[in-house]
């Protein structure tokens, strides 16, 4: 529809002028983009940059406070996200919008309907999908309930529904974050064959690896602004990340080589079932040393969540044994974690807005939190000394340099680099002999990045044991000295850091060994 | 993410403002019934305020709903909604009922910590059980509790019809307490310091009852138990990963909730109508659900709201009495616009508000 | 038990099933667009009270039905605004609103009739009366289905055909309408309905609307039907068993109707046998019949009979995510 419309040279989408504010946080600020019809267009930028409130302006998520929007070059107000697909635009959130006990076909008709009456539709979307699937090169089965599909399906799903609807720009919103790199790799073959049928696409991300790899141009945001917008193949990584955060950025964590001494946890056959009965974790065994960063690496849902759960006590185990200094830790109770935290093994929980932090408590209440039995904090009778925990927040405070430094704060009221330094703070203070850490700059801006790495690695330093989970390879890769790969509830491989590199660690989390394969 | 109100908003002026819609709402039903409300106002206020008799039973109401409404505020911060509080407060009679009879030829002295704790148990008892199925089986503590209400009323009828009731009596309800059950009324105590007031049935539960407040604002801001409540309360993944178990912290929670509803009974069976008859409750555990949202949920604010639920059930008789197309069914009106207006519509007054307060900042900083 | 004995039963059971079964489908509209829905007890006295006065002041059983339906309607949207619109405790409002009814009805009702809160008692058309099946005259000689067809099924109020009807009616909209396809998203995740250019918020809506249409039936054939008159509180806790009704049934239709014939059956037998001596075990009290569904719906909630999963997106107000 808005392609027939559109003259020859007018851009597939130009904004001019877009703001938008939540509340005192300005999230968009007068941003104008010029995006080419058929092309693949990146946008990146540090989390909070404003990305995805600007794409979710695009699509009429959100309302933008002032500006407007050219779709092929004819001003296209955008109310809601009815209007974005009549517009020609399709969106693949982050978090896919599908409903899992449905089938793909009813998700794909879903507000797409011919109809009062569904049975129509489903042929119709049926016969559809069969051509979309010929055409694109995007087979998957209409009749399977997509809760039961592979992450990398649903995402299929989610394109088949924009094409559907006739999309001809396609937006997508950090797609590799779920994906291994080879079903990224087979995402970015799509979406190229997707360019050359004409369709427009925007890629959002933060990695700079996939901007070079795929974009024809991409433009750059920070802090709300839209900083620059250039052709890739005349840029770099550095001067991109320079961009992003403002300034000349240290890609490589300063570290010595690692001293790794007694072993501190043996885990051996580790199984876990989930609520369901399904097993996550199917017999994961390693031993970690004092002095040593052992980074768990994998695609998110690959049993390293679990894995992290169990061995910090807030999960029980179904089978195996985990030995810290030589004593068997209980595995079968949910309800460990106090005593955990007694034998020094700190956690620094992968979500800290769910279980690191209490969001509606100060800060003062949150620097205690679970280790809130502890003698130093108890007043008389049953109470707890609150001037004492105040007085140790403080502490912490100064320590790790949150900002503002406010022990009354509400947690939720501090950015997200120092709500993971409250954690930090509070985790390390003990000085742990192991320290489990989960996503640990997850959404946490770049200057709290390095303070949080140095930290790491410094208690890696006084000779304690860190286990990493990050599905952020670049992060293992920085900080790790030992790499163990999982895929599907196993470990699918293990290497010094050294001695591997990103593609050897790519096929380990597609489940492949390549020195097997060789062998 | 909303904007931050400051304090005084937070805690006084939405809550004020809901209120002030509640009652204007409460207004229109009496326009609507062919009343002068600003009459029926006054009427209300001169009916609950008006004398030493009016303050008297003012306070005995509000006594009762300081009980119910701490024990609603109190499963709150655990974020769990006990509606049992009805049904606990029945059994807690019972509880209440058992030891008197047992003891009334003894001394005040002694039946009523025999009927504390008699009232605690049963009551603790009664919300035990909802407690260990939602925390054991996942069962929804809302419903549960609503049932076990209709299962204590309909328990309560058959103890008093069957097992307690006097034998050849018609009514069904026990024999009255004797002289050593009866508890000291406030009248006859002041009346020791000297200072004159008229009879009624406000007695030494009243205290019982700030004691009871002054408690739950201990446990809840100020011992390590009511810290873990409040992180179960704000976030149950938060409160496993510290390793506070979610069965003890629900399983508790609803003991002490339990006993806290029961303890309503002191008041009501043994402070006033001295023996056990039906319908002793007469709602009073529901209006504990509008005592704690109306309180928010703080021990302070629960005691304020009871009393002017006091006020409203002292005046509305009142109010019947003299305006006698108002019925006290008003009271249950009003009761359910205030938790209409403070609980489920509180954001309707919330969103202008932090509205308001987000621009003036704006305007400072510029 | 002789034929005529479980007759009488089984009449009686689906005569207090009817308005359970109303009330459930209504619920199951509201739940399943991931509103619960605690106030079906409110908004059927409500229904039962308009149609009651109504339909003793105009003379029709039918006025009295629009009426209530149209007094239940106000309640479910009154929930709406508290839940969709304003976002606010779904529980809350549905406590507030069961209050309310509670509280208006007796007070109104009094105001109006001077009778303690009840309507004046209802004769003729101002009543639903039993309706006579087409044929069941004919087939009554038929053996087996003689008896089935007139005696059982033929001769009860319209109403509770209309709440029989209710189930594959419902069963059809929420599987084969395109209504039905939204509306089981909108309740499992309405991210996905909003992204798909569809109003949550209208959607949320006319399920409530539904509701409350369905909950005005069910307190129509209270007050105007099964009885003569609407009665202070006559709801009596029958909102919350066709609560517990749908969570037995995990929010389906045709369970939907197999559990309220069971607590309808149970209501009947707890009528019928009041005081009942068994053998060797002693008299059974009335007070425990009474008490039975109540029981049995905890024992059903605490999952030993069937785990029961409710529809993901419930008791959650949709907000878009930042």
């Amino acid at each position: 529809m808005a392609s027939a419309a559109q003259a020859p040279d007018a851009p597939a989408i130009e904004l001019r002028g877009i703001s938008k504010s939540f509340g005192p946080v300005k999230a968009n600020e007068d941003i104008d983009l010029r995006v080419e019809p058929g092309t693949i267009h990146g946008i990146v930028g540090e989390n909070g940059a404003g990305k995805s409130t600007l794409m979710s302006i695009l699509y009429g998520f959100y309302q933008a406070d002032a500006g407007e929007i050219l779709i092929g070059g004819k001003l296209t107000p955008i109310p809601d996200s009815d209007a974005a697909i009549r517009a020609g635009i399709g969106m693949v959130h982050q978090h896919f919008m599908l409903v899992e006990n449905f089938t793909v076909l009813e998700n794909v008709v879903l507000g797409a309907e011919d109809g009062a009456l569904l049975r129509p539709s489903l042929a119709k979307a049926r016969a559809e999908l069969t051509r979309l699937a010929r055409d694109y090169e995007l087979q998957v089965d209409a009749d399977a309930v997509v809760g039961d599909l592979s992450v990398g399906f649903q995402q299929r799903v989610e394109i088949l529904k924009a094409l559907y609807r006739h999309a001809d720009i396609l937006i997508l919103d950090e797609p590799t974050g779920v994906l291994t790199p080879a079903e990224a790799d087979h995402l970015f073959r799509i979406l190229r064959f997707l360019r050359d049928q004409g369709k427009t696409i925007i890629l959002i991300t933060h990695k700079l690896r996939e901007i070079m790899a795929i974009t024809d141009r991409v433009s750059v945001m920070r802090r709300g602004r839209m900083v620059a917008t250039l052709d890739t193949a005349r840029t770099s990584p550095p001067e991109l990340a320079e961009l992003m955060v403002g300034r000349r950025v240290l890609l490589r964590v300063d570290k010595g080589p690692a001293k790794p001494g007694d072993v501190l946890m043996q885990v051996r056959d580790l199984k876990v079932n989930d609520w369901q009965g399904v097993e996550r974790l199917r017999g994961v065994s390693f031993d970690l040393r004092g002095g040593e960063i052992l980074g768990i690496a994998g695609v998110a849902g690959n049993g390293q969540s679990e894995l992290l759960e169990v061995l910090a006590g807030i999960r029980p185990a179904s089978g195996g044994s985990v030995r810290f200094r030589g004593e068997a830790l209980a595995l079968d109770s949910v309800a460990n974690a106090e005593a955990r935290r007694a034998l020094g093994i700190a956690h620094v929980p992968e979500d800290r807005h769910r279980r690191g932090l209490v969001m509606p408590f100060s800060e003062w209440e949150n620097s205690c939190l679970g280790y809130h039995g502890e003698p130093r904090y108890a007043g008389p009778a049953w109470t707890m000394d609150r001037r004492a925990i105040r007085e140790l927040a403080q502490a912490g405070i100064e320590k790790f340099d949150i900002r503002p430094p406010s022990v009354d704060l509400t947690t939720s009221n501090f950015s997200g680099g120092n709500q993971q330094k409250i954690v930090l703070a509070r985790e390390i203070e003990r000085d742990p002999d192991v320290l489990l850490v989960g996503q640990p700059t997850r959404g946490v801006d770049i200057g709290a990045i390095e303070f949080i790495h140095r930290e790491i690695v410094a208690l890696r330093d006084r000779g304690k044991a860190i286990l990493l989970v990050s599905v952020e390879l670049d992060e293992i890769q920085a900080l790790a000295d030992r790499i163990v790969v999982m895929f599907d509830g196993r470990i699918s491989g293990a290497r010094a850091a050294g001695e591997t590199d990103e593609r050897e660690l790519g096929l380990l989390m597609a489940g492949i060994d390549p020195a097997e394969r060789a062998a | 993410m909303s904007p931050a109100l400051p304090r005084w908003a937070d805690l006084a002026l939405i809550p004020a403002l809901n209120l002030a819609l509640a009652f204007l709402a409460a207004g229109l039903v009496v326009v609507f019934i062919g009343e002068d409300p600003v009459q029926a106002v006054s009427v209300l206020i001169r009916g609950s305020l008006g004398s030493s008799y009016a303050i008297g039973f003012t306070l005995f109401y509000a006594t009762t709903f300081v009980f119910t409404g701490l024990a609603v505020a109190i499963a709150f911060h655990a974020g769990l909604f006990n509606i049992g509080g009805e049904g606990q407060a029945i059994l807690g009679g019972i509880g209440v009922a058992l030891a008197a009879l047992w003891l009334d030829t003894t001394h005040w002295l002694v039946v009523l910590p025999a009927a504390i704790v008699a009232a605690a148990l049963f009551g603790a008892a009664w919300a035990a059980i909802p407690g260990i199925l939602a925390a054991t089986r996942g069962s929804h503590v809302v419903i549960t509790t609503i049932m076990f209400n209709f299962i204590a009323s309909a328990l309560l009828v058959y103890l008093l019809v069957n097992v307690l009731r006097v034998p050849g009596a018609m009514s069904p309800e026990t024999r009255r307490f004797a002289e050593g059950a009866h508890l000291p009324f406030m009248h006859t105590m002041l009346g020791h310091l000297g200072i004159g007031m008229a009879r009624t049935p406000m007695n030494i539960a009243s205290l019982l009852a700030l004691l009871a407040a002054l408690g739950t604002w201990v446990l809840i801001w100020r011992t390590r138990l009511g810290y873990e409540i409040r992180a179960f309360g704000h976030s149950e993944p938060a409160a496993v990963y510290a390793g506070i178990s979610p069965v003890r912290i629900i399983v508790v929670v609803m003991l002490i909730s339990g006993a806290m509803a029961a303890c309503m009974a002191l008041n009501v069976v043994l402070g006033y109508q001295q023996r056990l008859v039906l319908e002793f409750t007469a709602g009073a555990g529901f209006v504990g659900i509008a005592v704690a949202l109306m309180g928010r949920s703080h021990p302070f604010g629960v005691v304020l709201a009871a009393i002017l639920f006091g006020m409203l059930y002292q005046g509305g008789a009142e109010l019947a009495f003299e305006m006698p197309a108002i019925s006290r069914d008003m009271i249950v009106v009003i009761q359910a616009l205030v938790i209409l207006f403070t609980g489920a519509l509180e954001r309707m007054v919330r969103g202008p508000v932090e509205r308001l307060f987000a621009r003036r900042p704006a305007r400072a900083a510029t | 038990m002789d034929l005529a004995t479980a007759l009488a039963i089984a009449e009686s059971s689906m005569r207090l099933a009817a308005p359970l079964l109303l009330a459930c489908l209504a619920g199951l509209y509201s739940e399943r667009a991931g509103i619960f829905d605690i106030g079906l007890e409110g908004k059927m006295l409500g229904a039962a009270f308009g149609a009651g006065a109504v339909a003793a002041v105009t003379g029709s059983a039918w006025i009295g039905l629009a009426a209530g339906m149209a007094v239940s309607t106000v309640l479910a949207l009154i929930h709406g605004l508290a839940s969709i619109t304003f976002r606010g405790n779904q529980i809350i409002s549905g406590v507030a609103i069961n209050f309310l009814a509670s509280g208006l009805t007796a007070l109104i009702g009094q105001n109006w009739f001077g009778m303690g809160g009840q309507t004046p008692q209802l004769f003729g058309d101002q009543r639903f009366l039993a309706v006579e099946l087409p044929l069941a005259g004919a087939l009554r000689d038929v053996p087996v289905i003689g008896f089935l067809y007139s005696d059982f099924l033929s001769g009860f109020t319209v109403l509770v055909y209309v709440a029989l009807l209710a189930v594959p009616l419902t069963w059809w909209v929420l599987f084969r309408t395109r209504f039905g396809l939204r509306l089981r998203a909108v309740g499992e995740n309405p991210g996905a309905v909003d992204t798909a250019g569809i109003s949550v918020v209208r959607l949320r809506y006319q399920a409530v609307i539904i509701t409350g249409l369905l909950c005005g039936i069910a307190g129509a054939y209270l007050a105007t039907g099964m009885a003569a008159g609407f009665i202070r509180d006559m709801t009596a806790g029958k909102g919350f068993i066709a609560l517990a009704a749908l969570i037995f049934a995990k929010w389906r239709p045709w369970p939907a109707l197999w559990a309220c014939l069971l607590f309808g059956f149970l209501e009947a037998i707890g009528i019928r046998y009041q005081g009942v001596t068994i053998p060797n075990v002693g008299t059974v009290p009335v007070q425990l019949m009474q008490a039975l569904p109540y029981i049995l719906t905890v024992v059903i909630l605490a999952g030993f009979v069937g785990r029961a999963i409710p529809p993901r997106a419930g008791g959650k107000p949709y907000v878009k995510e930042r």
